[in-house]
């Protein structure tokens, strides 16, 4: 959610129709005749007065007209299939959103009200848990969350408060904590390390890193202030899982060296329902709970769990791992709760979702969508590259081990029995940027055009700069996700083709004028400032184009 | 008996399958499929053990909505939230909320460039977290631009704030100085208040409707005082059930933006704004209480974005449907039904009265529509509020018993919430109950009492036989429940 500003709305009416809209105002109110109706476009918001925007009515109207009103409005939104820039899932089966319709008020955080549901919530954690290789002997211990973030939140917050009581009881400071992070981690995680006040080191990424964490500068940049590593499971830029084994193998020799034991936590926020099904794995190394180092592990229910948004999990190897100090027990009617949140109430129509999801699809079920991604992502890739035009940077289409573009080498559709292990492992994801033929053919042409013009058949595909040190290099970027069908992904192939097509046609000074898109709502204008341009706020008002500074990477 | 055949996974009937014979996957992920309407009918058989949000009197959490929004809420299941280039509506809809509320508290507006900010939060543990951080981060920068230093930060709140309050003091290493609850008086005395203040104070919370008598703190008193006595220290507002009733049932009381001391505010729009859980409010008074180190511009497919949340992607359907609510109300709406929720607590409150009961809530719109009481220590019980909640369940009533803020001489009492759902004859039937129940008690021996309670903690409530919670965290000793024994409240 972004900071929205507060409006002032005389102004803006003022500025936007003049008078005759008050009068029309007062006219009603006096009258007090704008609620009575037969249809809803017969009251008074069908022409003569706008749904108000920044003050409360002083009158109400009648549901069927407001709902009619927000319907319509709401059909400005765009159309969530066509949305390939999202990780959240857009679709559910009619039997899973029904129970989400019947549960929509049940409140999570009512544990004695709704035992049923809390009961849900537990098996969930279980099952994850096990999936993610929860070892015997240990018990694991998690919860749902409203997402990523807020698991990432808790993991870090865990590791930093471990740190401290580590380094309290040997008597040392505990004033400068740092943590560890690739500049390829979703904001979440710098995020994390503002607000609860630890140094982020966010280490740069390369080409030969696979623009992912790079364990050679992870070496060189611990210390004992270290109170953990983040590693990404599912890149959000190219989809490439980071090296969670062999990083975990230098903070062993690292220990073994200086006695200074550094924890992993697994942002798998993607990769967590994606790496445990596909044949691929996580392409060899382990990355969850079999390897000791890893304490704990997040992941969204609402991408690849394949829920709506608003459920994200979060699994401590062992309760040994979740400091006392941050849990609270609340006491609720002779039965007790205990609660590590950042969040209290809320709904949990989603975590039932998550559950449904879980016993119907069963690992199969999983395994089966995931798999279909997996080879729609090298479909679309590989017909990319054999256009000539395209260079992808996401390396799923590529043979195991083989990680750079080496020409055309086979055909667009592979064999019938091949699956995900075949290729390297990753996310669904397909990142691809123009190659360097084409810069050289056409060089007057801008990669953020083919976003603007695929922008116009509905489509949504964004085009960032890759994370610092790389930023030269622009890419579009597809997440593949479980709604994309063959015949929707055939669409966007060709419609991709025929954009480019038409690029290359087109006159240079045509196309001057796609690269200048605003947006003129009066909210947007007001409140996507976030915090205001005038000195104090914000230095730059939000208002650069994308080409420039950093692109952060949400989830 | 014949035996089910294995394989039949698509039988006709949904009880007629194996899965009905078998039991629900719980710690493992099943290897194979499940029909979807076998999996749809198992977890709604599973989920009817859910009690019955209508007869629970312990939360202020909204449990009815309109059919319409309901419509439009699920309509927008699929829409995240945080996607404003996908969802530019949705988004506006939210800013349209902060203005109104804003308004709603008298945010300061017109004079040059000054405005409000605010966002939509999952709910107010989230806003107050937020809320805590900004007032931090300033007074940090504050204290470090003047060269002291800046390593032990404290929040002057009352004893008897909301857990999450001490869960934000706790993540975010402040520490907490508690102005202390009497057994006359269960708000804070503004005096003792600002007496707390010293230079490493980052603020002072304010509860506009504590949770246990529901009472309105006397923020003005406050304001006043830092003013008169010149301290430099700013004031949140925590209006998480009163942020939605004051305006409108008491909209002469001075605790909002008017008071020029108070910085930012919180409000829940699942209890009293009247929609279903997962939305809260902040709204700072300026942008410069937001210092800008905690806003993250997020640069998110060509829409530029400010972030200061902690949590991301969420769906977008409790925000558009607080908008609905604010628009297809107005003003006059939610008079209407927060004043009709004012009568019948005042109405249960005489009644209460009437059988001997002592009311520790406020009356005629002063405090909440809730009723706060306890037993009339003088008419020599030999049981307490907690065997009659106890006994009011077997009734289906959830009444919680609260052990009250510390220093309150571990004064007992029951709550009874009114919301939009509990209409004047359902207060009848909650009065009648009540009148059964203590009949019933005042006919047993203690020894009976205990064991009925004891029976019915264990077998009747729901939590008394949950197996999710972690005995490793069991009786924890740090907060103030630990310490003290006080129930936590939450909001």
């Amino acid at each position: 959610m972004s900071l929205a500003r507060h409006v002032d709305p005389d102004e803006i009416i003022e500025k936007l129709h003049g008078m005759d809209m008050k009068d029309a105002h007062r006219h009603h109110q006096s009258t007090k005749g704008g609620t009575s109706h037969i249809t809803p476009y017969s009251t008074r918001y069908a022409s003569k007065q706008e749904i108000p925007k920044f003050r409360i009515p002083q009158d109400g109207a009648p549901a069927d007209a407001v709902h009619q009103m927000l319907k319509d409005e709401l059909d400005l939104d765009g159309i969530p299939n066509l949305n390939l820039a999202s990780f959240v899932g857009t679709y559910m089966e009619a039997h899973g959103r029904e129970l989400m319709i019947e549960n929509i008020s049940k409140n999570m955080s009512d544990a004695d009200e709704y035992p049923a549901m809390m009961q849900m919530h537990a098996r969930c954690v279980s099952i994850i848990a096990n999936l993610w290789g929860a070892q015997k002997g240990e018990k694991a211990i998690g919860s749902a969350t409203t997402g990523s973030s807020e698991a990432i939140h808790l993991g870090g917050l865990a590791m930093k408060r471990r740190w401290q009581e580590k380094r309290m009881a040997e008597g040392k400071d505990t004033l400068k904590p740092n943590i560890i992070m690739g500049a390829n981690a979703q904001v979440a995680l710098e995020k994390f390390a503002r607000y609860f006040e630890v140094e982020a080191r966010i280490l740069p990424v390369s080409e030969k890193s696979n623009y992912r964490l790079d364990p050679d500068l992870v070496k060189e940049n611990i210390d004992e202030n270290t109170i953990g590593v983040f590693a990404i499971l599912g890149s959000t830029y190219t989809g490439h899982y980071e090296p969670v084994e062999e990083i975990s193998k230098i903070l062993d020799a690292y220990q073994e060296k200086t006695g200074v034991d550094i924890p992993i936590h697994v942002d798998a926020a993607s990769g967590g329902f994606v790496a445990p099904f596909t044949k691929a794995q996580a392409g060899g190394p382990k990355w969850n709970f079999e390897l000791p180092r890893v304490k704990s592990i997040n992941t969204s229910g609402h991408k690849f769990g394949l829920v709506y948004a608003g459920v994200g999990w979060i699994i401590w190897r062992d309760e040994s791992m979740l400091p006392k100090h941050l849990v609270f027990e609340l006491h609720y009617l002779g039965g007790t709760e205990e609660s590590y949140t950042l969040n209290f109430s809320r709904p949990g129509a989603q975590i039932i979702a998550q559950y449904y999801n879980l016993i119907h699809l069963g690992f199969k079920g999983y395994q089966q969508i995931m798999e279909n991604c997996m080879t729609n992502a090298r479909l679309l890739s590989k017909s990319l590259e054999a256009t000539g035009w395209y260079t992808c940077i996401s390396d799923v289409h590529r043979k195991k081990g083989v990680h750079s573009f080496s020409g055309i080498t086979e055909a667009v559709f592979g064999h019938d029995d091949e699956t995900s292990a075949d290729y390297n492992a990753g996310l669904p994801v397909v990142a691809f940027r123009f190659s360097d033929e084409f810069k050289k053919e056409f060089p007057h042409l801008k990669q953020e055009t083919v976003s603007n013009l695929m922008r116009a058949k509905q489509y949504i595909i964004p085009n960032y700069p890759l994370p610092p040190n790389e930023e030269k290099t622009e890419i579009l970027r597809v997440v593949v996700r479980e709604s994309m069908s063959f015949d929707l992904l055939d669409r966007l192939i060709s419609d991709i083709c025929a954009t480019t097509q038409n690029l290359i046609e087109s006159d240079k000074s045509d196309l001057s004028i796609l690269l200048k898109g605003e947006d003129h709502s009066v909210e947007k204008q007001h409140s996507s400032l976030g915090t205001p341009r005038h000195g104090k706020g914000q230095d730059h008002g939000g208002k650069r184009p994308m080409a420039e500074g950093v692109h952060r990477a949400v989830c | 008996m014949a035996e089910i055949s294995s394989t039949d996974l698509f039988t006709t009937s949904v009880y007629g399958s194996k899965f009905a014979a078998e039991d629900l996957p719980k710690h493992e992920m099943p290897e194979d499929e499940m029909p979807k309407e076998v999996a749809y009918r198992m977890i709604k058989d599973d989920l009817s053990l859910d009690g019955n949000p209508m007869l629970n009197l312990a939360s202020f959490v909204t449990t009815y909505m309109e059919k319409e929004v309901e419509d439009l809420m699920t309509e927008s299941f699929s829409k995240n939230f945080i996607d404003y280039e996908e969802y530019p509506q949705s988004a506006d809809i939210q800013n349209r909320c902060v203005s109104m509320i804003g308004r709603l508290f008298n945010a300061p507006v017109g004079e040059d460039d000054a405005v409000a900010v605010g966002t939509s939060t999952v709910g107010s543990s989230e806003a107050i977290m937020l809320a805590v951080l900004a007032m931090k981060k300033r007074w940090k920068n504050a204290r470090q631009a003047a060269g002291k230093p800046c390593d032990k930060p404290n929040i002057v709140m009352s004893s008897a704030v909301q857990v999450c309050w001490e869960k934000a003091a706790r993540y975010f290493e402040v520490e907490e100085k508690y102005v202390y609850c009497t057994p006359e008086r269960y708000v804070i005395d503004p005096e003792e208040t600002v007496n707390l203040v010293d230079e490493n104070t980052i603020g002072i919370c304010v509860i506009l409707g504590t949770t246990y008598t529901g009472e309105y703190e006397d923020a003005k008193a406050v304001n006043d005082l830092l003013i008169k006595k010149n301290i430099d220290t700013v004031i949140h507002i925590d209006a998480a059930s009163g942020g939605f009733v004051a305006p409108f049932v008491v909209p002469d009381l001075e605790w909002d933006f008017r008071l020029e001391k108070v910085v930012s505010i919180n409000v829940s729009g699942h209890k009293y704004g009247l929609v279903y859980p997962g939305v809260g409010w902040v709204v700072w008074r300026a942008p410069e209480y937001l210092p800008k180190e905690l806003v993250f511009n997020i640069n998110y497919l060509g829409a530029d974005q400010s972030s200061f949340t902690l949590n991301f992607s969420k769906g977008a359907s409790q925000v558009i449907g607080q908008y609905y609510q604010l628009i297809r109300l107005g003003k006059h709406g939610y008079r209407s039904i927060m004043g009709n929720l004012t009568r019948t607590a005042d109405y249960l409150s005489e009644s209460l009265e009437q059988l001997g009961f002592i009311i520790m809530s406020q009356r005629g719109g002063a405090g909440l529509p809730l009723v706060a009481f306890r037993i009339n220590p003088k008419s020599k019980k030999h049981y307490d509020e907690f065997a009659l909640a106890h006994q009011l369940r077997q009734r289906s009533w959830v009444v919680p018993a609260y052990t009250m803020a510390p220093h309150t001489k571990d004064m007992k009492m029951l709550r009874v919430v009114v919301r939009e759902d509990f209409s004047k004859s359902r207060c009848d039937q909650l009065l009648c109950d009540i009148k059964l129940s203590t009949g019933v008690l005042d006919l047993l021996d203690k020894d009976e009492i205990k064991k009925h309670s004891d029976f019915i903690r264990l077998h009747a409530s729901h939590s008394g036989k949950s197996r999710h919670n972690h005995p490793h965290y069991k009786n924890e000793r740090h907060s103030l429940q630990g310490k003290t024994g006080k129930t936590h409240a939450i909001c």
